[in-house]
């Protein structure tokens, strides 16, 4: 398969990781490190770029998929251009958090288990606790806070990106 | 290098310096604006003529100003927030256009915009600054004094407020044996939730005969609700670096580490520029403080695992594992990272060692309990007026953190109200929950784990009438299932059946059995695991179930949640004697649920409504009742 792609893509690609490997003395104890990299390279971790970063560090694909996948920070799967981040600590969450988080995916016609929209303009995800609790209740639009949020500020901050996106 | 250490610590008592500005630069302020406010700043300034002075210079003339941003100021919900200095003046929710007037008349004219002046909702009365706000009155601040003054990313303004002393004295004019004494004279424990004495670990550590010894910081604050170690590392990053740096001094260590968690961008944004400020300067580096012997820092990021916060299981991660605990002992003191001794502190309890060894163990006893000593921060958060970090000291009652500083409970509106207490959760997801009952405990490790809570790190959440303890219950159960990390069957399976069978109470499916059950599986899911994770996972449900039975029992056996919250339960009524009939509710219901004449009280059918909430928004009585 590896053979079908072009050449000079596929070389691309690998270089940035060996130069993230480089970075890290190409030491199997820094997979932490080297994949939080590949993934602010990617924004998720390829499965052919863990492939590589095994068979670079020497260790088992097997042990480089165990890290990726017990840490929430790695996606497996591609993230969408803006990623929704809606904080459900403990205050974020007795502040109602959750009725932001239906309102967000019901804006963008999210159900189920999917989390990426179709078009991959929009990912959204929950997370434990961003320690912004002042501001409770909590969304983060691509590293941007935005603090003391209602269902329909929350849609009309979507409503936003989505007008921007569409100019 | 060693002139330079001994030039820094030989600078006295700060003289006194020209008018500053501060705009707060943590999380919260910053999400509200804070950067646009400092740059509003800067470009009025300039145009006003002042002259600004970019560095920290101790020698600075009177008229001239330095404008800088600070860590957090933990008042986190009135920002952003902005000190004008020497008068301790502070503004709260300032915006872009309010700088030109703060230009005109605060600086130039030397008069107080009184319009942005934090106002008592208690008293109604106006406070100027810090000293008469009652969020801060009530406070002793111990390791936030200087979050909020200084600027964090300024290594000078740190020395010139004293720092380095207490590492300059450690490394060359104490022995390891005289810096653990002094640590275990003070009784200071571990402020990241065990409450272990900090110098019986380093004295572990320090016996170890080993010429490889390692220091970890413990800033994988995972405790969702609470940031204290987030403010102190973005407010006042140097004190946690000097803090390791005793601590590698006391065991005898050549390398440490800082673990952070990752939600915190501009905490590790702060701390590697405090680790390059220091290597700079000679603190860190072949012979740090010139005392002959290498040290190192390294900050690294956590990549989202609850779990990582557990000593061997953040070990495990930092060796580039799947972060999973392992039995102790050996302890981590014999054999940790890479098998060498190592100690791992949390970002607090190393802030506590600087202050220790500058002014005294016995100092350090003055506050506090016996057998907890010095202060605690708080995270103080959910239905209070008040919400942000509260520094006391241990002893202090709930009635004062909660209700005194946090300024009162507040209901779905966000008004103070006076029978609004029901409870406060701390100790996140391993701690419990305290009652009404519990308003004059003294919070110390000792009576909290008397009553079956616990300090925890210090997440402190306030609850307010409208709050089902069942889901509370559940929510806290939803996030060890989630952040188990597998190792232990009981742990792994045990949760996720416990939150199953929450699921059951809060859907309408229970039995009594069901809640023997809970309760069966909780002490197993107890004695069953390894880590303080799955060890304390119960908590939160044991201790609801024992302050909040009938709140089960309403569940089980009536299918009534009386908050309203489990919406398969919640069963909406409107009071008929805060009803006015002013038909809004009527208007507002999509089904057309609410009956009633005009200035009589309405009625809800049940058969008709969808429990959808409206009318509790819409009705200004707060008449709607149980959704």
């Amino acid at each position: 398969m590896m053979n079908k792609r072009k050449p000079e893509s596929t070389g691309r690609k690998f270089v940035k990781v060996c130069s993230i490997l480089d970075r890290h003395g190409r030491r199997p104890s820094r997979l932490v490190p080297i994949l939080q990299a590949v993934q602010e390279e990617y924004r998720y971790l390829p499965q052919e770029v863990l492939t590589y970063v095994a068979t670079a560090l020497d260790v088992s694909p097997a042990r480089v998929y165990g890290v990726a996948t017990f840490y929430a920070h790695f996606a497996i799967e591609p993230k969408g251009k803006h990623l929704v981040r809606l904080c459900d600590g403990t205050a974020c969450h007795v502040k109602d958090s959750i009725p932001i988080l239906d309102a967000i995916r019901k804006r963008l016609c999210l159900d189920g288990k999917r989390n990426t929209t179709p078009d991959m303009l929009f990912t959204v995800e929950t997370v434990a606790c961003l320690g912004a609790c002042g501001l409770a209740p909590v969304v983060v639009i691509d590293d941007q806070v935005h603090g003391q949020m209602t269902p329909a500020s929350a849609v009309a901050l979507i409503d936003g990106v989505i007008a921007k996106e569409a100019q | 290098m060693i002139s330079e250490t001994l030039q820094m610590a030989s600078i006295g008592p700060a003289p006194k310096t020209g008018r500053r500005v501060v705009v707060c630069a943590g999380t919260g302020c910053v999400a509200g604006g804070a950067y646009d406010v400092l740059q509003a700043f800067a470009q009025q300034i300039k145009a006003a003529g002042i002259n600004v002075v970019a560095e920290f210079k101790p020698e600075q003339k009177p008229h001239d100003l330095r404008l800088h941003k600070s860590g957090c100021q933990g008042f986190c919900q009135m920002g952003p927030l902005v000190t004008v200095l020497p008068e301790g003046i502070l503004y709260n929710k300032v915006k872009v256009a309010d700088i030109a007037e703060i230009v005109s008349k605060t600086l130039i004219a030397g008069v107080v915009v009184e319009r942005l002046l934090y106002v008592d909702p208690a008293t109604r009365k106006r406070c100027h600054g810090v000293d008469d706000i009652p969020f801060y009155q009530q406070q002793q601040r111990f390791v936030l004094r200087d979050c909020g003054t200084i600027d964090p990313e300024s290594v000078h303004e740190y020395i010139h407020h004293g720092g380095y002393a207490a590492a300059n004295k450690a490394y060359l004019q104490m022995s390891p044996e005289q810096i653990v004494q002094e640590i275990t004279k003070s009784g200071l424990r571990g402020r990241g939730g065990g409450g272990f004495p900090t110098g019986r670990k380093w004295e572990a550590a320090r016996v170890q005969q080993n010429a490889k010894k390692y220091v970890i910081c413990n800033a994988d604050e995972g405790d969702p609700g609470a940031f204290m170690n987030r403010s102190v590392m973005e407010g006042n990053p140097h004190s946690v670096l000097e803090g390791l740096m005793i601590a590698a001094r006391a065991i005898g260590a050549d390398e440490t580490l800082i673990y952070v968690r990752s939600e915190y961008p501009l905490a590790v944004q702060r701390m590697r520029q405090a680790v390059i400020d220091a290597q700079v300067l000679g603190f860190l580096g072949p012979n740090a403080f010139g005392a002959g012997r290498p040290l190192s820092c390294e900050v690294m990021e956590g990549a989202g695992a609850f779990v990582c916060g557990e000593e061997t299981a953040m070990i495990a991660s930092i060796e580039g594992q799947r972060g999973m605990p392992r039995p102790k002992p050996p302890f981590p003191a014999q054999s940790g990272l890479w098998g060498k001794p190592t100690i791992i502190n949390n970002v607090e309890t190393l802030a506590h060692v600087v202050r220790i060894i500058n002014d005294g163990g016995d100092n350090f006893r003055k506050l506090g309990t016996a057998t907890s000593p010095g202060t605690k921060t708080f995270a103080l958060t959910g239905h209070v007026a008040n919400t942000g970090l509260v520094e006391v000291p241990f002893g202090t009652t709930l009635r004062d953190v909660v209700l005194n500083i946090g300024g009162g409970i507040t209901n779905r509106r966000g008004k103070v109200t006076a029978d609004g207490f029901k409870a406060v959760q701390i100790g996140g997801p391993s701690g419990g929950c305290l009652t009404r009952a519990h308003l004059d405990l003294p919070l110390d490790y000792d009576s909290l784990r008397g009553v079956g809570a616990m300090v925890g790190s210090g997440g402190l959440v306030a609850l307010n009438q409208q709050t089902c303890m069942v889901s509370i219950a559940r929510f806290f159960m939803d996030f060890t299932q989630r952040e188990s990390c597998g190792k232990c069957v009981l742990c792994r399976e045990g949760t996720r059946q416990m939150l199953a069978l929450l699921d059951d109470i809060i859907e309408g499916r229970a039995t009594g059995e069901t809640l023997d059950l809970l309760e069966k599986l909780a002490g197993a899911v107890q004695k069953g695991s390894l880590c303080g994770l799955g060890k304390t996972a119960p908590n939160p449900v044991l201790s609801t179930m024992r302050y909040f039975r009938e709140e089960y029992d309403a569940h089980v056996f009536h299918k009534c949640c009386s908050t309203g919250q489990c919406k398969a339960l919640a069963k909406p009524s409107i009071d008929p004697i805060k009803c006015k009939g002013c038909t809004a509710c009527a208007r507002k219901c999509p089904v057309g649920a609410i009956s009633g004449e005009k200035k009589k009280p309405h009625v809800i059918d049940q058969t008709k409504c969808i429990v959808c909430g409206v009318c509790a928004d819409t009705c200004k009585l707060d008449a709607v009742v149980g959704v």
